[in-house]
Parts: C-alpha cells; structure tokens; sequence
C-alpha cells in the first residue's frame, strides 16, 4: 500500500517515550515525597506543625476538585457540599451513635459520592455545562447549607463536637493536641488521593475521561462512554472531598453549618488548584502548600503588625485578599498555574 | 442485507426543514458517497445517523437494529463511526494517544493496545508524529489523525464528512487508496460527504445528492452526474472534473 | 475546553444548555404558568399562616423589595448579555458601594439618597478599570479564567472591605424615615423609596438601550459582536462601557438599599446569590427579564418565610433556581439556542 509519510515536525527525532512510565514516575515521586515528608513534625515546632496539617487538608480538598474541575473539565463551585458531608455524617456517626471516624469517614464518602452521582446525573442529562453547571453546583452547596442549618437532626446552627477522649486512640482518630500522630494520618489520607489522582489519570478510564474534557462529542463519536465516566470522576472527586471533611472534623474537634458547607470551603478547594495548574498532578500539591503558607504568615502578621499596618491587628481577611491576589495574577499571567506552565515549558 | 437503513428521516431547527423524508439503505461493504450544495443538510444527515442528533421523525437502523436517537458513544461502539468536518484532536494528548483513545473499547490489554494503535499511526502516514502533541499537526497531519481514530476503533461502518477538505491533490491519493482497501480488505461500508467530484466519481459505488434537506437522486456516478435535476442543483452545465 | 451539546453548532460556552422538553411555549403560556404558580404559592401560604394580613404584607413586602434585586440583576445580566461574562464580583461590587455611602454619610452626615451622586460614577469608574485591568485582553477570555478572575475579585473586595472596616455590622439611618399603611400592611418609607428609585433607574436603563445611539450599539455588540465591528463600532469601547453601566447598576442599587439593610462586608455574597437567581429566572441578558424576575423572587423570598419560617427564605430561592436551571434554562425570557 502506498502512504504518503507526512513529514515529521523540523528538527526532530523521532521521540522515543520514556523508559519509565509516566505513571510509575509519579508514584515513585509520590513515595519520595511522603518519606521527606515523615519526619517533618517532629522538627517542625507546633506552630508550623499545624500549619502543616492545615496544608494536608487543603492538599485532600485540592486533589478531590481537581479530579472534577481539572481532569474532568467540570467546574464547581460547590465542592463544600461534598466536604460538609463528609464533615457531617462521620460527625453525626460519632456523636449520636460512637461510630469510629474511620468508618465514619467511609460512610462520609459513600454519602458524599451519592450525592455528586445525583448532582451529576441530572446536570449531565439536562445538558448544563460552563457556567450554568458552575453555579448549579453553587445552589447546591448553599442548599445544603440551609438545610443543615435549620434541621434539628444536625443540631441546627451549632453543629457538632467531637466528644473528647483521655488518650490518644487511632481508631477515633483523636491525640492530643499538637501530637504528630494527625499530621501522620493526614499524610497517609493525603498521599492516598494523591496516588489515586495518578493511577485514575493513567488508567483506561481516566484517559476517556481526559479526552472527554478535551472534546466532549469527539470521543462519544469513538465511542467513549461520556455519562458513565463523568459520573465516575464527580463521584471520585466527591469521595476525596469528603475525606477532608471528616478529618478536619477530628482534626479541630468540630463543625458547624458555616465550616462544612460555607462558600469560603468551595473556594478553598479552587484556589490551590488554579495556583498550582489545573489539571496536572503536582498542581494541588504545589498550590496547597504555597496556600497554606500564606495563610500562616499572614496569620502571624495580623497578630502583631508592623508599625504602619497596626490597625490591622486582630482583624480578619488579610490571607484571603492575598490569595484572591495571586488567584487573579496567577490566572492572568500563568493561566496553566505554576505546575502547567514549567510542565509546558520542559516539553518544548 | 443493508447494513444501514434511513427511512422518512425528517429534522427541523425553529421552523427550518434540514432534512425532510430522507430515505435510502446502504448494502454492508457498499461505498455511498453523498454530495449536494452547501447547506443541503449532509452533516445534518451524519448527526442524525451517528447518535449526535435525534430526528424529529423517522427511524435509522443498524445491522438490523433501531438505534434512532441513541447515544453517540453507543452506536460508535455497535461499530458505525464518524469523522468530523472541524478537525477535533484531543489536545492534551499526543497523536498516539488520540488514535489510542479510540482503539480502547476494544479491551485489549495493555501492550496489543499500543501496537494496534501504532500500527493505525503507521497505516495513515503520521508515524513520525507518533509522540507529539496533536495540536502541533499541519492541518493534512489532522485530517489523518480524524482517520486514524476511527480506523482505531475497528469500524464496520465509516462517515467521512469529506475527509479530503483541506488537501493537495498530492495527499489525496493515498487517503482514496486507503479507502478503497478498507473496504477490498476489511469490508467496511462507507458513507463519505464530499465535494471534490473525481473522487467521488472514483470511490464511490453509489451517490446520493441530497439538496436543501431532500434526497434528490440516488444511483450510480454515471447515473447521477447525468440526471437534469443534479446537474442543475449542484453540478452546473458540465459535470466538474476537479483535478484527480 | 470546547465541549459542546450535542451536535449543536460550537455555541458560546455560556449559552444555555438545551433542554429536550418544551416547558411553557409562547408568552401567554409562560405568563399563564407563572400566574399560576402564583396563584398556587398565595394559597399556600393562607393555609400556612391562616392570616390574609401576613400574606398581604408579604406579598407587599416582596414586591417592593424586588423591585431592588431587579436594579441589582439588571447591571448584571447587561454584563452577560453583551459581553457573555459571569460577573461574580457582582455582590462584592454593590457591598463596595454600600461602604462608600455608608463613609459619606458617616463622614459629611449627608442624606443617604444624595449619595447616589457619588455611588453611581464611582461605582462606573471602578467597573470600568475592573474590565480593561483584569476582563479584556487574552488572559480573560475563555469561561473558565473568566470565572475564576470574577470569582477572585470577589474575594479581594469582601475581604479588602473586611480588612479596613471590621465585621461589625453599620448601619446607614434614612432622616425622616416613615411606615405608612397600604391596606393594611405596613410599608417602611425606605423600602417604598428603594422600590421606586429602582423602578425609575430600571426605566432610565431601558430608555438608554432602547432609545438612544449608545443602547442601540450596545445592543448590536450583544446581538452580533463581530458584525457590530464591522459596521464601525469600536466593540472593546462598548465592552467597557456596558460593564461599567452594569456596575453603576449595582452602585445605585446600594445607595437606595443602604437604609434598609445592616451593612456588612458580606452582605455582596447575599445579593450576589439572589442577583444570579434573578438573572437565570429572567433569561441571561434580558434586561426586562431582570425586572419581572426580581420582582418573583422578590415574593419567594417573603412567601418562604411563611412556610418555612425565619432562616429559610433563600432555601425557596434556591429551590426555584434549581428549578429553573433544570426546566427551563433560558429563563422566562430568554430563547433556546439551535
């Protein structure tokens, strides 16, 4: 048979593919990354150990929005939904039946998953996309908000406290303050998603699910199966989140309407990924640190400013205009996040 | 046996007639070219057929089974696929990847899967391409990545919404070569668009014109390219012999 | 991302999804359905509440109130309309303005009304430098950055606000302030005067689009934006400009609310959410729609109360959102696309 080659790009050579698989690298990454980051609270005083906590959570909730938003292309809005469900049944489990947050944490996501199918099914069959989807998922998170908010069956406007216990127990995943043993879960909990995000990203249905966000009617026409995956994504996506949510509950020994299901929750979740690079691997990671970081430093400057910024003192907000700050620099000059624009680079 | 059936297809856009009472079958390894004016609904035709569109009325069958109005995905992997007139690569994927992508329904494992996929790759002449991102594709290397998808998925049945739009004259030939031995060699039926007449006229087994949403002549090329009505709607005074 | 419905042509990204039913066909239909629906909520808020009275001040209530979140929602939906942006920072916007009125008066002790004077161009100014600092130009333009711009801008002004002004609730008095009996239910002064100023700017806004040069290039970049171009409109001026009368919206708004709420850095994100409602409801870009939607959510709102008591009226907001999104996207006045 005759072909034409058409001939290769100039200058190239034919691009052999890595000898280790993209997959196998990151998760070898992932490995190296979790062993440094073992000893860190053990040499971090308590005041960055907790910070470094705080990092973990917003790494679980960036991970989980980005398997939605980034590798799935559907942007939400209303990701506290998920992790105020996580956040609430593993509370509810805890505190009305002494249920064991770990099981609680597994109902969380099973609760939080049937809830995104739900969402999802629906958005997906009545065809609202962009920022119709967006704001759907919005009303959805404010709603339940509402709801718990007025409902006697999740104590209303109060919330939850997590009963305290005298020792450090695994099982209810409760230490005493400042001990390692949360960072420890957390780290376990977060490299989890993490590694998960890479496995699903590489695997057969995570390649669907890119190709389906790249072009939606292109792949249905090579015969990818569209509902089905993008249910898989906002389900694993919810999953993840809601994992956050039932650790920041044991973590900070309570919830409220507010804390689980607030807006300011949805956008936690945002901020990191679109800092780091929406749609890689590394970008929740990248973005949750830097996020983190801020908040703690400017955290401690509020505490005590410097002279020509004493009236800021005890007020609240600094951190979060920082970041709405870098949000919209990092959108308008690097709009592949800090992760997606060295990955863009590094191909050429 | 006609592997494909379109009986009294109709659709409508806020009052306008794409198509009206569209009606033809399409023997199993048969090539039907299609052509007529622009905007006589040929890619509508396609919409409805491939799943993208549902009819207002009438029915379209598969290999013996209604799949009027289902899902694209479905019908694509029952074995009818389709190209697109836009090109649409995947753009975060490399060109094997994108032909990858659509040979996975297939299930196999691992390793067969990238050999049928580089072996795709090979067959339309994009080997050298093989691990770059599709975007970086001249617009010939894209047509062929369209190609290339769906000869991945190992189709019974091709809708080419003229795949040759776009090419030199050089670059046709080997796309119509490859084409007329899918069908010697594998049997696949094709329903091609296309404007560029030589090839239809060479290709094609029948045609049918379709002109402002009606099926206005079905036959063979030397039938249709001869009848009054075609040569007035479409063809103009003398049957065009776009260069070969 | 270019995903797009099914087969449809590649529609803008934020056109309304298509929908596979045919809710409420032409405008006495949708007029029916919704006087209907009406009709319905009333009654069922008499059996709630058992009182005539309670419903009527409600209704009275809802209406005037709504006759604001129609100012507020048509700022917003012109912004969609004509340049197919989702401004989010729409409520930070209008909380924006309110703190500006509440320093005037606090500062100079002037009427809270007179500060539409300075709210107004203010709040024009500041859209304005809002679209050509962060919204024109590549880095604005897919859905997605647009989103996201919109959202963080959001973010910086509350939390800018929360930074210099605390979270302490102000409040901003209206001199003369007055309720005066409207057949039986009772109407404050500064609701009555918040409805009719927005009514009067609503009209003003109409008239500008209908009847005078600007309007009719705004409408043509919202109807044709490249075709707008080539008949010699200078569309990235119009861009401006549309962006910056939709936040002046916004700034008159606050102004004429000012007495009527407790002024906090938060209070956008409420009027935020109620404003996208409104614009769904209405049809994105519909400037009329604005108005009859905010005037029906206006009531939804206060009919909620009755049937769910205190906390919940936005839940009934909510629930007609949902509604809309999933019956009938385009909203009461909007058309489907293809």
């Amino acid at each position: 048979m005759t072909t034409i080659t058409i001939a290769g790009p100039a200058g190239a050579e034919k691009v052999k593919a890595p000898p280790l698989r993209p997959q196998n690298r990151q998760l070898a990454i992932l490995a190296v990354l979790l062993l440094i980051a073992i000893p860190l609270p053990l040499v971090l005083p308590p005041a960055q150990g907790a910070v470094a906590v705080r990092i973990l959570i917003f790494l679980l909730m960036a991970v989980g929005w980005n398997i939605m938003s980034g590798f799935g292309g559907m942007f939400s809005f209303g990701h506290a939904a998920y992790f105020g469900l996580g956040a609430y049944t593993s509370a509810y489990l805890l505190v009305k039946h002494d249920v064991s947050p770990w099981i609680g944490m597994v109902a969380g996501t099973a609760v939080a998953a049937a809830a995104a199918v739900l969402i999802g099914y629906f958005s997906f069959r009545y065809k609202l996309q962009g920022a119709y989807f967006a704001l759907a998922t919005f009303a959805f998170a404010e709603m339940l908000r509402l709801i718990v908010t007025s409902s006697d069956f999740t104590n209303k406007a109060v919330g939850f406290s997590v009963p305290l216990i005298q020792d450090s127990s695994l099982w209810m995943i409760q230490f005493p303050a400042d001990s390692p043993a949360y960072f420890w879960v957390a780290l376990v909990l977060a490299g989890a998603a993490v590694a998960i995000s890479i496995v699903f990203l590489h695997s057969r249905a995570g390649k669907y699910v890119s190709a389906i966000r790249d072009d939606e009617l292109a792949a249905a026409s090579l015969g990818a199966p569209v509902i089905r995956h993008k249910l898989v994504t906002v389900a694993l996506s919810a999953a993840i989140t809601a994992v956050a949510g039932a650790f920041y509950t044991q973590y900070y020994l309570f919830v409220n309407p507010e804390l689980g299901f607030g807006s300011a929750v949805s956008i936690q979740a945002i901020v990191p990924v679109v800092i780091g690079g929406i749609g890689t691997i590394w970008g929740p990671v990248v973005g949750a640190i830097i996020v983190g970081a801020l908040t703690d430093v400017t955290a401690t400057m509020l505490r005590t400013p410097p002279e020509f910024l004493s009236f800021l003192q005890g007020r609240s907000g600094l951190d979060v205009v920082l970041y709405a700050v870098l949000l919209i620099l990092i959108v308008r000059l690097l709009p592949k996040g800090i992760v997606g624009t060295i990955a863009a680079r590094w191909r050429r | 046996m006609s592997i494909v059936e379109v009986s009294g297809v109709g659709k409508s856009f806020r009052g306008l007639h794409a198509l009206s009472d569209v009606e033809f079958e399409v023997a199993e390894g048969e090539i039907l070219g299609i052509i007529g004016p622009n905007g006589a609904g040929k890619t509508t035709l396609f919409n409805v057929v491939s799943g993208a569109l549902t009819p207002d009325t009438g029915r379209v069958r598969f290999a013996g089974q209604d799949v009027t109005g289902r899902s694209p995905d479905r019908i694509a992997r029952a074995g009818m696929v389709r190209t697109f007139q836009l090109m649409r690569p995947f753009a975060s994927m490399t060109v094997l990847e994108n032909v990858a992508l659509a040979a996975q329904h297939h299930r196999f494992g691992r390793r067969k899967l990238r050999e049928h996929a580089l072996d795709v790759v090979e067959r339309v002449g994009l080997g050298p391409w093989a691990h770059r991102p599709a975007p970086e594709l001249p617009t010939a290397g894209l047509k062929r990545l369209e190609l290339a998808r769906t000869l991945a998925t190992t189709p019974k049945v091709l809708l080419l919404d003229e795949v040759l739009a776009g090419l030199v004259p050089a670059e046709r030939e080997p796309v119509l070569d490859l084409l007329a031995l899918l069908r010697e060699q594998e049997g696949v039926t094709l329903l091609f668009i296309e404007h560029i007449m030589a090839a239809v006229m060479r290709l094609a087994d029948r045609v049918l014109v379709l002109d402002q949403g009606r099926v206005l002549a079905v036959g063979s090329p030397q039938e249709v390219t001869s009848d009054a009505r075609v040569i007035d709607a479409y063809l103009g005074e003398e049957p065009t012999h776009a260069d070969a | 991302m270019t995903n797009t419905t099914h087969g449809a042509p590649l529609a803008p990204e934020v056109s309304p999804p298509q929908t596979k039913t045919k809710a409420g066909g032409g405008f006495l239909g949708r007029a029916g359905i919704v006087g209907g629906v009406l009709v319905i909520a009333i009654v069922i808020a008499l059996l709630r509440s058992g009182s005539g009275l309670v419903v009527w001040q409600s209704v009275v209530t809802g209406i005037l109130t709504g006759g604001l979140y129609g100012l507020i929602a048509m700022g917003l939906t012109l912004i969609f309309g004509v340049l197919d942006i989702v401004n989010f920072a729409h409520g930070a916007l209008l909380a924006v303005a309110m703190f500006i009125s509440f320093g005037m008066v606090s500062a100079t002790g002037m009427h809270p009304y007179l500060t539409l004077v300075i709210a107004i161009p203010a709040l024009f100014l500041i859209g304005a430098a809002v679209h050509r600092g962060l919204l024109s130009g590549s880095g604005g333009k897919s859905l997605e950055n647009q989103l996201l711009i919109t959202l963080g801008l959001s973010l910086l002004l509350e939390n800018g606000l929360l930074m210099f002004f605390g979270a302490e609730p102000k409040a901003i008095a209206l001199p003369g302030d007055f309720q005066f009996p409207l057949l039986g239910a009772v109407v404050a002064g500064s609701r009555l005067y918040a409805f009719l100023g927005a009514i009067a700017l609503g009209a003003l806004l109409y008239w500008l689009l209908r009847r005078t040069r600007l309007g009719t290039a705004i409408r043509a970049v919202a109807a044709n934006g490249p075709g707008a171009e080539l008949v010699g409109i200078n569309v990235r001026r119009i861009h401006t400009l549309t962006f910056a009368i939709g936040t002046a919206c916004a700034g008159a708004a606050a102004a004429l609310a000012g007495p009527l709420v407790t002024v906090t850095p938060t209070l956008g994100e409420q009027f935020n959410i109620t404003a996208f409602v409104v614009v769904v409801l209405g049809g994105m870009g519909n400037v009329v729609g604005a108005l009859v939607g905010g005037l029906l959510i206006g009531l939804v709102e206060q009919l909620t109360t009755i049937y769910l008591g205190g906390q919940s009226s936005l839940l009934g907001v909510f629930v007609v959102f949902i509604l809309v999104l999933f019956l009938r996207p385009q909203g009461l006045f909007g058309r489907k696309t293809a």
